[in-house]
């Protein structure tokens, strides 16, 4: 019985994000839209979309390869596992063991591989200048991250997300100037990992610092969907791994009664369309950077991660 | 018979086989014979040390045998412990695969007298050393080896790169040679023990320790390509013929890291804590510092050579925290690291040969080391280039593979560190965890790179257009290892319970047996802190996207259509308008390069009227060589020419001098005193 329910739970969360990744990206457009005085398409259109995308043919370019027709399952696959393994509104779920914070930050990284191998793939320079600037940005934002990963490890005593969330929700946890240095650098990256204003821009290609737009520029058709659905996904995983480690409110162990599930999973759909007007706001407020600026953004959230790291050891000893 | 008789007698015959060899090389079989002897000789070898590997889980017995051979007084010592035994399976497995990768390349080998000889006996000095108990054969069979690789460097000798690679590999093991003399000299003492048991029980006062610890970074860095002593490394690794490259980079470069073992943790006795600092800041640097190299490089197995410094760097760290928790009595955390530098060992045992494999197929199939002249290789070798994709995702320290696998114990072992007492650690080592995780970054940027230009995109030379998938045997090799790739990745507790016996002699504490622990995850200290399951990620990986693909391909839409590339409306039919390997690696050069090579972008743009066209160049600089190298061989031309006036004195000159040099001395003799 235990077991049977804790399966659920994971089957539901699994379910949950996929369903609920294109509702947040469909969310924070249209109140980028308002906040721009534009009317804006429905929140539901990228349901739409994918749905619209899903049954097209798929446009493959003469001498893609094997790899580029894989690559968008697996780099789906690759993103929903992750995302499925972030507590989201219930913590120790069933596999959540499976991987700790820095191994769902690498698989993403693997997933995006996948994304700048398939972006070299058809052989043009769009592809190209894409995935070379994606790994670029990687290469800043993943010590940035394990910096990050590291200040959290210290504070919680643990990598694994349910641990550290449980401990942040103790009282244990006290008000740190870490903490905070660490959600500004966390906030960083995860707009770089995004692929939002200000690093890159997701509503257009035809511009000077085209990174994401112009790795998936051959794809179509339910290739395109997959991928779509994966940076939604993605979108969500990084609101979700904020959420959970900065706002661990409500948040339900496992074997709670039904109604506290429901009380988490309200709280969780609040929590996301918070973080998606956040991000909207910002995006609105921002200008975009050119691509040789993104060091130096970056650079910032590799500094604060190591900056909260050095503080945590001071505060420490005081 | 004792394992470690067996496995000297597998060097007898590996002897055999190279001295047979210079007999029949040149007849018509020989080829097949040599790799094949090699081949079965290894696995006998293999067989044998991991055998003893897992014996020495059970009260941990070392074979010994002492041969009445070198130095009068002192017999030659062969021995087997628990940390012979894991690096002997290392090297013959390397053995094993590489003969049967040459059963097959080795067909394309134009001057195979010059390979077949010294291919088993590189072979015998790689076992040589490891088994070696005593400093005279260590030192002896350490030669042998470099001897060995350097007579297949030369192979190919009549191109001038080749040989300018091998003059500077034979002067840097020269020098990493007369280092690790000058090391074991002071670990012997007066009394002149050089018997690694009597050096195990003497007391050595912390200056020793401290001279022997350079000496071994100078001796064994050398050979394992540790900044700034790798300059060789890059030129000499690729010059050799593929499956020997894979060997000096997959395999000899552990030898050099068991030296380094072998003394530090074995010979020394306790560390201290700051002898670990000087490893992580090496190790840091070299990780760094090599894949940056290796993103500037366009020249696919010189780009491999470089990568394989980053990796020796990723284990150098992982031995100085080994050593900063060993020093601090934290046994538990210091095995945690140990297992994590041991198990990068294997690993880059495995993906670096694959690499090298898959690039002596690249050649083979094209005559073309230079990226930037191939492309479009998936579509004409697409098993190559699934092996090689296996490699470049092992190699980028992603999961499910087995390079993520021992990359996160590593990063656990750094989780530990805020325990560590010392300030200088507690603030160094969070900082090295980001240059680790930096070089996993670039090592990814990297291979997306050379798997991109090499394998995908469009061809863009017709020896890329006609190029042809390789043999069998070449494809046996690079499949079996792909295979060892995934499940290294997948079932890590297996390995690391093999190698609790290692840490355990070692470090004296070892890793949780992870074999107990549920559902095959990986746990280094407790679950509530950490833990990581290979198989139950890929599992899902895989069950997710084949799912998804079928509901997709279900309910949704199966249909295709192949149309010319989109390309935002200009496709652009040159394939030379695709990014190259330069061009991918601009954004990184614009980063890092400046600091690190001081890498300059000149545009010499005509005027107008002026029809010359336009320019971009591009310069870099290898600082250490610029700042190093230059310098030393600088300041010893000066030296040699000054001294070139002694050759053509008269002979009262060279009398009167002589005379005079005799009044020196025995002056210094009389004052001395």
């Amino acid at each position: 019985m235990v077991l049977i329910s804790a399966l659920l739970v994971q089957a539901l969360q699994m379910v949950a994000v996929v369903l609920l990744a294109p509702l947040l990206t469909g969310l924070t457009r249209k109140i980028k839209a308002r906040l721009l005085r534009r009317q804006g398409p429905p929140v539901f259109q990228p349901y739409r979309d994918i749905l619209r995308l899903l049954r097209k043919d798929v446009v493959l370019a003469e001498n893609a390869s094997w790899l580029f027709r894989v690559a968008p399952y697996l780099i789906f696959a690759m993103t929903w596992v992750s995302a499925a393994l972030v507590p989201t509104f219930a913590t120790g779920l069933m596999f959540s063991w499976s991987a700790d914070l820095i191994a769902i930050i690498a698989l993403l990284g693997s997933a995006r591989f996948f994304l700048a191998l398939a972006g070299m793939d058809v052989g043009t320079s769009f592809g190209g200048i894409g995935s070379s600037r994606e790994v670029m940005i990687a290469t800043l934002a993943e010590p940035a991250m394990l910096l990050i990963i590291f200040t959290l490890a210290l504070v919680a005593g643990s990598t694994q997300l349910s641990t550290i969330a449980a401990f942040m929700t103790s009282p244990a946890v006290g008000l740190r100037v870490s903490l905070g240095i660490a959600l500004i650098a966390l906030t960083i990256v995860a707009i770089a990992e995004n692929a939002r204003i200000p690093v890159d821009n997701p509503a257009t290609h035809l511009e000077l610092t085209m990174v994401h737009e112009a790795m998936v520029l051959e794809y179509s058709g339910r290739h395109l969907a997959m991928i779509e659905l994966a940076v939604s996904l993605k979108l969500l995983l990084y609101i979700s791994l904020i959420a959970c480690i900065f706002a661990p409110w409500k948040l339900v162990a496992s074997g709670a009664a039904p109604d506290a599930y429901l009380v988490a999973i309200a709280a969780y759909i609040v929590k996301l369309a918070v973080g998606g007007a956040l991000l909207a706001l910002f995006e609105t407020a921002t200008a975009k950077m050119r691509v040789f600026r993104v060091p130096e953004f970056l650079g910032a959230a590799l500094m604060l991660g190591l900056l909260a790291t050095l503080l945590l050891f001071v505060s420490r000893s005081l | 018979m004792t394992p470690v008789l067996v496995l000297l007698l597998c060097v007898l015959a590996f002897l055999a086989t190279a001295v047979l060899a210079i007999f029949i090389a040149r007849a018509n079989q020989s080829t097949s014979i040599i790799y094949g002897i090699s081949l079965a000789i290894s696995a006998i070898a293999f067989a044998t040390a991991l055998t003893q590997l897992f014996a020495a889980a059970s009260p941990a017995i070392p074979s010994a045998l002492v041969l009445p051979l070198g130095l009068p007084w002192l017999g030659a010592h062969f021995r087997i412990d628990a940390l012979a035994a894991f690096f002997l399976a290392v090297v013959d497995l390397g053995g094993v695969l590489a003969g049967l990768y040459g059963l097959g390349y080795g067909r394309h080998e134009h001057a195979p007298q010059r390979v077949l000889p010294f291919f088993p006996a590189f072979l015998a000095g790689m076992n040589l050393v490891i088994l070696a108990d005593d400093a005279f054969t260590f030192l002896l069979s350490w030669e042998f080896m470099s001897l060995a690789s350097w007579a297949l460097v030369m192979s190919h000798h009549r191109e001038a790169d080749n040989r300018g690679a091998g003059y500077l590999y034979i002067v840097m093991a020269s020098f990493g040679t007369l280092s690790l003399l000058l090391a074991f000299g002071l670990l012997a003492g007066p009394a002149g023990s050089y018997d690694f048991a009597a050096i195990r029980a003497a007391e050595h006062t912390p200056s020793t320790a401290a001279v022997t610890l350079i000496l071994l970074l100078l001796g064994a860095g050398s050979k394992a390509g540790l900044v700034p002593l790798h300059v060789w490394l890059p030129l000499a690794h690729p010059a050799a013929p593929s499956h020997v490259s894979a060997l000096m980079s997959g395999v000899m470069t552990k030898v050099a890291v068991y030296g380094f073992i072998r003394v530090i943790f074995d010979l020394l006795g306790a560390p201290t804590w700051w002898s670990s600092m000087v490893v992580l800041a090496f190790g840091a640097g070299t990780a760094v510092m090599g894949i940056l190299h290796a993103l500037m490089e366009k020249d696919l197995k010189r780009l491999l050579a470089y990568s394989t410094i980053e990796n020796i760097g990723v284990i150098f760290v992982s031995l100085g925290l080994a050593l900063a928790f060993a020093a601090n009595g934290m046994d538990l955390a210091a095995a945690l690291a140990l297992t994590a530098a041991l198990f990068h060992v294997l690993n880059h045992s495995f993906f670096k040969g694959l690499l090298f494999f898959g690039a002596g197929a690249v050649l083979s199939a094209t005559g073309e080391r230079n990226m930037e002249k191939l492309g479009g290789l998936i579509h004409k070798m697409p098993f190559t280039s699934f092996a090689f994709l296996v490699g470049c995702v092992a190699i980028s320290a992603l999961p499910p593979l087995n390079g993520f696998a021992s990359e996160w114990l590593a990063f656990q072992a750094i989780l530990q560190s805020p325990e560590l007492p010392q300030w200088g650690l507690k603030i160094m080592v969070p900082a090295v965890g980001g240059m680790l995780a930096l070089s996993a970054a670039l090592a990814a940027a990297c291979f997306v790179k050379v798997f991109g230009v090499t394998f995908l995109g469009r061809p863009r030379t017709p020896v890329a257009v006609e190029a042809q998938e390789v043999d069998r045997f070449s494809l046996a090799a690079m499949f079996v290892l792909t295979a060892f790739c995934l499940l290294a990745g997948i079932l890590p507790g297996l390995i690391i319970d093999s190698l609790a016996p290692v840490t355990l002699s070692l470090v004296g504490g070892q890793m949780p047996a992870q074999a107990s622990v549920p559902w095959l995850s990986i746990v280094p200290i407790a679950e509530s802190r950490s833990s990581y399951n290979g198989l139950l990620v890929f599992l899902f990986t895989v069950f997710s996207a084949s799912f998804t693909a079928y509901l997709v391909h279900r309910f949704a839409s199966r249909k295709l259509r192949r149309a010319p590339a989109w390309d935002c409306g200009f496709p652009l039919a040159d394939p030379a308008t695709q990014y190259t390997a330069d061009s991918f690696a601009q954004p990184i050069r614009r980063v890092y390069g400046t600091l690190a090579f001081r890498a300059r972008e000149r545009v010499d743009m005509p005027a107008p009227g002026d029809l010359r066209p336009a320019r971009l160049v591009v310069e870099t600089h290898d600082l250490t060589w610029d700042r190093l190298y230059l310098p030393i061989v600088g300041g010893v031309g000066f030296l040699a020419e000054k001294l070139n006036h002694l050759q053509f004195l008269t002979i009262r000159r060279y009398l009167s001098l002589v005379f005079l040099a005799l009044v020196v001395l025995l002056l210094v003799l009389a004052l001395w005193s």
